[in-house]
């Protein structure tokens, strides 16, 4: 059957996949993709020009949550908030990295469920607080960290917090996926109730949570094994 | 309205502004010109992108991608203070340092809270769009005050301070937006309607489970694709979900909807497209793999995924 749409555009796609597995530069890989695309879909130069200037000029609040904290966390940085955050946590001698991280999850989830996403995130809490954290924790523990772990330790950190804020928020009704997903169903015909939709992502955001508390609980029962194997190949010729 | 997007756009552009001329000024930067006509266009962008023509704004785009691709855009040199110096400054001041940290959160969530209704002298002060963005706006600029009184430090020193950061950062600084123009041209040139004529062509949607599996993991897939969940919604939503799950097997629309999105969250956890979630945490981290914090969230992912197409299989009401 011949498609009644034109599928050229999909070479914009193509593009994507493969410049993200030749490792081009990113920037150049989605610069190209969108010129690609544009062409595969009949624009003049000067509509190219436009479709990206305009999409780029209407997407400017990504990036200005991640700059306007940038001057108060680097003036507490240079006043030693990493080193004071990974001191403070060593007080807790009990405490391992799974736990901290567990209990981070379970505030990240139940707050962005109630509508308080901006209760984290990368730039204000998991680079100056979080991260330094589980190091400080594991540093208690273990002794000093080989590279690889640190940089795993620090990317579970990372991890961690966007699990909780995904599978959180989607069960926040006033949040706007739920009222995107209203929306298109009234356009096709099927009403449903926004609490509805929020109920029926509880499953998910419950398997999620369990999910991710079990490889938290894991990596505390295999991060001795893990570091004394780093330590072994940084000791091997 | 005072804390309107607009003015904190004017903010942000002032931030990035500075680091273009700390970066120009810089002599011992290595690629001087390069990284601050970087910074330079990009705080245009915030400062004066509303007066511009589009079509200029995209040729700035494709020289800051250019620029980005040919290495010119890196970072300078910055003199950290030693070990000693960070663990006497952290003593000096203690737990106090929590205090500016935490203001940040603390006070977008007040400001959330009570400001929506709150106005001065009759105009609203909180953007109404997007108050949340706005909140966080708010409590950055006082927990920077709370910070330089702490601190005793200028809020020039801030300034630097901000620069060094976005160094750290770099260019992955600026993909979340590059990929977030890329969606909105895929979506003016019709992908999204190409993918869903692929997969509703291809594959056979007769058989229960596989229409299950196909709406779940498309949405992943999809999302992995463009980088966003609610891009892939409406497609795999218009052409699997509703005509098929809702149309053919009756399935429940809110439970089908509210899975399928959190399958595109999956597929926002494995995607280097996301990168406000996935690289930048990977760069502001200093981890020298981008794709370490992908490869720390995969197995969790997948475990959704798989637990996703089952809960939607066995919600279907039976035949």
């Amino acid at each position: 059957m011949a498609p009644d749409i034109s599928l050229w555009p999909l070479i914009g796609v193509a593009v994507i996949i493969a410049g993200f597995l030749l490792r081009f530069n990113p920037m150049l890989v989605v610069v190209g993709a969108a010129i690609v695309t544009a062409c595969a879909a009949g624009f003049g130069v000067v509509q190219t020009l436009t479709a990206i200037g305009t999409g780029f000029l209407k997407t400017r609040n990504l990036t200005l949550a991640l700059i306007l904290p940038l001057a108060t966390i680097g003036l507490l940085e240079r006043h030693g908030l990493r080193q004071h955050a990974q001191a403070w946590i060593q007080r807790f001698r009990q405490a391992t990295v799974g736990q901290l991280l567990i209990v981070y999850l379970a505030v990240r989830e139940l707050t962005a469920a109630v509508g308080l996403t901006s209760l984290g995130g990368h730039v204000q809490m998991v680079r100056p607080l979080i991260a330094p954290m589980v190091e400080g924790t594991a540093e208690a523990r273990h002794g000093a960290l080989p590279e690889r772990i640190r940089f795993k330790l620090r990317a579970m950190a990372a991890a961690t917090d966007n699990v909780g804020l995904f599978f959180g928020e989607d069960i926040f009704v006033a949040f706007g996926a739920i009222v995107l997903i209203t929306t298109f169903l009234h356009e096709a015909g099927i009403t449903v109730e926004p609490l509805h939709v929020a109920l029926w992502g509880i499953p998910t955001a419950v398997v999620a949570f369990v999910v991710h508390a079990f490889r938290l609980w894991r990596l505390d029962r295999t991060l001795a094994h893990e570091i004394a194997l780093a330590n072994d190949d940084g000791a091997a010729p | 309205m005072i804390f309107s997007l607009a003015n904190l756009y004017i903010v942000a552009g002032l931030v990035l502004a500075v680091v273009a001329a700390l970066t120009a000024a810089d002599r011992h930067h290595p690629r001087r010109v390069g990284s601050a006509l970087f910074w330079g266009f990009y705080a245009l962008v915030f400062l004066v992108g509303n007066l511009l023509p589009p079509a200029w704004i995209g040729g700035g785009v494709i020289a800051m991608a250019v620029l980005a691709g040919l290495r010119q855009v890196v970072s300078g040199p910055h003199a950290l203070p030693t070990v000693v110096e960070y663990a006497d400054r952290a003593r000096r001041l203690g737990n106090k340092l929590f205090l500016p940290a935490l203001a940040i959160p603390v006070v977008a969530v007040v400001v959330t809270l009570t400001a929506k209704q709150a106005s001065i002298a009759g105009l609203a002060w909180l953007d109404k769009g997007n108050p949340t963005l706005a909140a966080v706006g708010v409590a950055s600029i006082v927990a920077f005050v709370l910070a330089c009184a702490l601190t005793r430090e200028t809020p020039a020193q801030g300034l630097r301070e901000a620069r060094r950061l976005v160094d750290a950062m770099g260019w992955a600084l600026v993909l979340p937006q590059m990929l977030a123009m890329l969606g909105l041209v895929f979506s003016d040139a019709g992908v999204g309607k190409a993918v869903a004529w692929v997969a509703t062509h291809y594959i056979a949607m007769d058989i229960r489970f596989v229409a299950v599996a196909v709406y779940v993991l498309g949405m992943a897939l999809f999302t992995i694709i463009m980088g966003n969940g609610f891009a892939a919604f409406p497609v795999m939503t218009g052409g699997v979900g509703v005509p098929v799950l809702v149309g053919a097997f009756h399935a429940n629309p809110a439970a089908m909807a509210a899975i399928g999105m959190f399958s595109g969250y999956c597929g926002t956890l494995l995607t280097p497209m996301a990168a406000n979630f996935n690289i930048v945490p990977a760069a502001l981290l200093e981890l020298p793999d981008k794709n370490a914090v992908i490869r720390a969230q995969w197995p969790t992912a997948v475990s959704i995924l798989v637990a996703n197409v089952f809960l939607l299989y066995f919600l279907l009401p039976s035949p």
